[in-house]
């Protein structure tokens, strides 16, 4: 069904979509109401498709053949999306959103091409045409190859490398894409080979661009990259009229730059800084060996009898409580040391684990109650009366260099304030590097004791010597 | 210069509109809470799949005998479902813990 009242359903349905892609990034931002409102989005958007289907064009006999596809197409997307969010683990939440970034971007480059393609074929090279379809090519490509190295790295298949003199690469790799895609805009009868040029420079300068890029910046990276393929999106909505494609990709453009923002505060660094920068690869390097005094070792006994004797207790996790899975048993510990009424509460770094969030995800998983977990702010303040702070797994974010070592890398990052508790008891696997490859002088304090060993295992015989006293 | 006064005169109210969706997703996601951020990041991710929308009108629009069209639409429909899909799943999925608390 088309016609007049086909297309004004098909736009009442445009809207509605739009509204509840607003409502449900609104909705995000209360606990309480975020499942909600990522529910209501999804309705949104599969009423967008279904109307799409339904009353874009009208339906004829010869176009079978497509809607098989289009039905086969949801079909196997389907299938393998459902699945792959499924089976994916807790903690490989972020390379997860990057390969289904990566896939959304994949789709706005292929859109580009064929609708440039359909270009040729019927000659009409209107201006706004050609630009919004190379720029969707060249953001799409860029997200997809991008977004698909973002995930290799975090998987840990694909290692930190930088090219010698990769930023003057990269810059003179973006110019020309920028300078062919603005040629191919002004040509009078467009080359179809550019097209394929740009393809391949942006899908080559989206792996240039994350390959340098260290691992604790690459939550940074996989937001910015999540903005680009919404305007990518946005620049489909210019190609197609399409009101819901501008209005979603567009919000998640402006959200996205935004919450990459904040992300890049919450580390103290500028955005620049974590691009040009390459915060992993040349981090090892700096900062030298200085006098490192000697570490105190404490068993686990010790450490029980420290916390049951303790009156408030404060855990700070780190990426190693979420790689030793350890966040069930860390509630284990918190429900023993509750039931001799001890205050157990979590401070929670804004980047601790891999991504904003992604602990208070993680601890979430174990059940640990919403209002335990505190924001970094709220925790320091208490700090001063913390009996005892458990560091489990984490490391550059309890780094006194952020504070007081100017040529440290990660100096001037905010960081949880453990030293003004009365206690320290560091979890760690071994006197390892954290992620950004640099030593931590907080372990060799005087208030400091480390438990070495599987933050598991650890955690395990802590519960079980607290619960013997 | 003629033809980029008509291209903005054209696109007037296209233009008006981003405007006004750039301020509009900078307001909603300031108050976010760093609690929600990777969840958020989850769900607008999942947003810009709405890109599966062009693919589809791709196929739609497609001349039943022109197979490069057919076989690039069809995979851009495969891609953006995954990226529709796969990315409700998954914030679901982070989202659902948030929920279990609240019964308590």
């Amino acid at each position: 069904m088309t016609g007049l009242l086909g297309n004004s359903i098909l736009e009442i349905c445009y809207i509605a979509a739009s509204i509840t892609f607003i409502l449900g990034l609104k909705m995000l931002s209360s606990p309480d109401k975020a499942r909600k409102g990522n529910l209501y989005a999804a309705y949104g958007m599969g009423l967008a498709i279904v109307a799409t289907i339904l009353f874009k064009e009208e339906f004829s006999s010869e176009k079978t053949l497509n809607y098989v596809l289009i039905f086969a197409g949801l079909l196997v997307g389907t299938l393998i999306g459902t699945r792959m969010a499924l089976k994916v683990k807790m903690t490989a939440m972020p390379q997860m959103v990057s390969f289904f970034n990566g896939m959304g971007g994949a789709c706005a480059a292929v859109i580009s091409l064929v609708e440039f393609d359909h270009l040729m074929h019927t000659g009409e090279f209107d201006l706004g045409l050609i630009i919004v379809i190379v720029l969707g090519l060249i953001i799409g490509s860029v997200s997809f190859s991008g977004s698909i190295i973002a995930y290799g790295k975090l998987e840990g298949k694909i290692g930190d490398k930088a090219l010698p003199a990769g930023q003057i690469l990269n810059i003179v790799l973006l110019l020309g894409i920028l300078g062919l895609g603005a040629y191919v805009t002004v040509m009078d009868v467009p080359n179809e080979m550019f097209i394929y040029i740009i393809l391949g420079l942006s899908l080559l300068y989206g792996i240039l661009f994350v390959m340098p890029i260290g691992g604790a910046d690459m939550p940074v990276v996989i937001s910015l990259l999540n903005s680009f393929t919404g305007m990518a999106a946005a620049f489909g909505g210019f190609l197609y009229d399409n009101q819901a494609m501008l209005t979603g990709g567009i919000l998640v453009g402006s959200a996205g730059t935004i919450l990459t923002v904040l992300m890049c505060q919450a580390m103290n660094r500028s955005l620049t800084n974590v691009i040009i920068g390459s915060f992993g690869g040349g981090g090892a390097a700096a900062g030298g060996d200085k006098e490192q005094g000697t570490v105190k070792e404490v068993t686990a006994t010790d450490a029980a009898i420290l916390l049951a004797y303790a009156s408030k207790v404060s855990v700070v996790p780190g990426y190693g409580l979420a790689v030793a899975q350890a966040q069930h048993t860390v509630h284990s510990l918190e429900k023993a040391l509750e039931e001799k009424g001890i205050d157990f509460t979590y401070a929670i770094h804004p980047v601790a684990g891999r991504m904003p969030g992604h602990m208070n995800v993680l601890l979430a998983e174990a059940d640990v109650p919403y209002p335990k977990l505190l924001e970094m702010e709220d925790a320091n303040d208490q700090m001063a009366n913390t009996d005892v702070v458990l560091v489990i797994g984490a490391n550059d974010v309890v780094n006194p260099a952020a504070e007081n070592d100017p040529s440290s890398p990660i100096y001037g990052m905010p960081i949880i304030d453990v030293l003004s508790a009365k206690n320290i008891i560091v979890m760690k696997r071994s006197m390892g590097k954290g992620y950004a490859g640099i030593e931590n002088e907080l372990f060799f304090h005087d208030k400091n004791r480390m438990l070495f060993g599987d933050a598991k295992d650890s955690l395990e015989s802590l519960i079980s010597e607290v619960k013997n006293l | 210069m003629d033809q980029i006064l008509t291209l903005f005169y054209e696109n007037r109210e296209f233009i008006f509109l981003i405007i006004v969706s750039i301020f509009l997703g900078i307001e909603v996601i300031s108050n976010v809470p760093a609690v929600l951020h990777t969840p958020l990041m989850s769900g607008a991710n999942a947003i810009h799949g709405v890109v599966i929308i062009g693919s589809i009108i791709i196929m739609l629009e497609a001349d039943p005998t022109n197979y490069f069209a057919l076989i690039l639409g069809f995979l851009a429909v495969v891609l953006g479902t995954l990226n529709v899909v796969g990315g409700f799943v998954v914030t679901n999925r982070m989202l659902e813990m948030f929920k279990k608390k609240d019964k308590k």
